[in-house]
């Protein structure tokens, strides 16, 4: 009965409430301090995977610690390069599409030639069904860029049939590829611009 | 005591279903109804969160004044919510990434507000995880349902990227309903996910009424 009574008071309201945020926000407090090693360490080991998908083969440095960043047209971009024998062979960078329902945040690796070694969809809002075929899990449409450069197809055909260009769209969505496709033409663009300092060889003379 | 946790089970399946009779949680229902395996994802995380809210604020009722339920009930949801979150993300880190976009959106779920206040505040806890638990599940079997139709008529596939969720032992729920089916876009899109939610509550209700009218001409008859 004393709690039935207590619980009418004006100041018990305040306590309780007090009460109920003290705590959990302790719990939460507690439980980030307690998975943030975790979290980190699983988001590391999935940019890692994702990094290896764009860059097949091996490299001898830790891809995570040998990075650059450049300005680049959408804000500066963080840049991962891969080395064999000292020498940068790959890079990897993130590019992002304008789709149909907001930014496609896409990785591409490519090679010291300047050839895509593969693209990835990083995140994406796409309609599911329809423009979520982006995914390489949904669709193999993405595996089509694996090998292109800019000059194979030459720069007029870089879009989807649609447009004129070379890439398949989806049946009901058009959108989605066309921005992938834009971004990842940006993406090459980006590193014919920044190629010297891309590869490490600003100061070497050719 | 038994006709107790049947009338509990059956009023979360069926008779009080949070989509179906409540009318609950429909944004979420609308949201990510898009597919089978979309919606079986998101009545599962919504199941554990229901289960794990109802039992806590069972524990409390006595604690919380009428006055300020609310707002303490939404805080302590609000936490279980994004203890899950970080739970999942730093420990299923695979499950968090199918899962994650499901997983904020529990926090709006209303369903579970209103859990909390018309059964967990007012029963004890055993009662109130199995209501939990039936309401979930009640609510897991609306979403897939939901999304199976939307799923058929709008892409022509049944539970499609079900390894994705349940890994790969589940890859046998994949079918493929119509082959060379061209989709449906509508289905797919909110519209879509309005009009499938209209026709099985309409359904459900001529099911129910039937019922009714049967159970009548038997009382009649007796």
């Amino acid at each position: 009965m004393r709690l039935e009574e207590l619980r009418t008071k004006l100041g018990y309201q305040g306590l309780l409430l007090g009460g109920a945020a003290l705590l959990t926000s302790a719990a939460l407090a507690f439980a980030s301090r307690a998975t943030e090693a975790d979290i980190k360490a699983a988001e590391a080991a999935d940019l890692k995977q994702s990094l290896s998908q764009v860059l097949p083969g091996e490299y001898e440095n830790d891809l995570l610690k040998d990075t650059v960043t450049l300005p680049g047209k959408e804000g500066n971009v963080l840049v991962y390069r891969g080395r064999r024998a000292g020498r940068v062979e790959a890079v990897v960078y993130r590019v992002t599409g304008h789709g149909y329902a907001g930014k496609i945040l896409c990785v591409m690796g490519v090679s010291r030639e300047g050839k895509i070694l593969g693209v990835r969809v990083v995140s994406h809002k796409e309609t599911p069904g329809l423009g979520d075929k982006i995914e390489p899990a949904k669709a193999d449409w993405i595996h089509a860029f694996e090998g292109k450069y800019l000059g194979n197809p030459p720069l007029e055909k870089w879009a989807v049939k649609k447009d004129g260009g070379i890439f398949d769209q989806f049946a009901g969505a058009t959108i989605t590829p066309r921005g992938v496709v834009n971004a990842v033409k940006g993406g090459l663009e980006f590193f014919d611009g920044n190629k010297a300092k891309l590869l490490d060889e600003a100061g070497e003379v050719k | 005591m038994n006709d107790k946790y049947a009338r509990i089970t059956r009023d979360g399946l069926w008779d009080n279903n949070v989509v179906f009779a409540q009318m609950l949680a429909l944004c979420p229902t609308l949201a990510v109804t898009s597919s089978a395996t979309n919606g079986l994802g998101m009545g599962l995380a919504t199941t554990a969160v229901l289960v794990v809210s109802n039992m806590v604020i069972s524990s409390v009722r006595e604690l919380v004044s009428p006055e300020v339920r609310i707002p303490v009930y939404i805080v302590l949801i609000a936490t279980l919510v994004t203890l899950l979150d970080m739970a999942l993300n730093a420990w299923v880190h695979e499950l968090y990434k199918v899962l994650g976009l499901f997983i904020a959106l529990i926090v709006v779920n209303c369903a579970i507000l209103g859990r909390a206040e018309s059964f967990a505040s007012k029963n004890g806890m055993a009662d109130s995880a199995l209501d939990g638990l039936m309401m979930g599940l009640g609510f897991t079997a609306s979403l897939v349902v939901i999304g199976g139709v939307r799923e058929i008529f709008g892409s022509g596939t049944l539970f499609a990227n079900a390894h994705l969720l349940l890994g790969p032992a589940f890859a046998f729920l994949e079918t493929t309903v119509v082959p060379e089916y061209k989709g449906f876009l509508l289905m797919i899109l909110p519209p879509g996910g309005f009009m499938v939610v209209g026709l099985l509550l309409a359904a459900k209700r001529v099911l129910d009424q039937r019922r009714a009218a049967r159970t009548a001409l038997v009382a009649q008859e007796a």
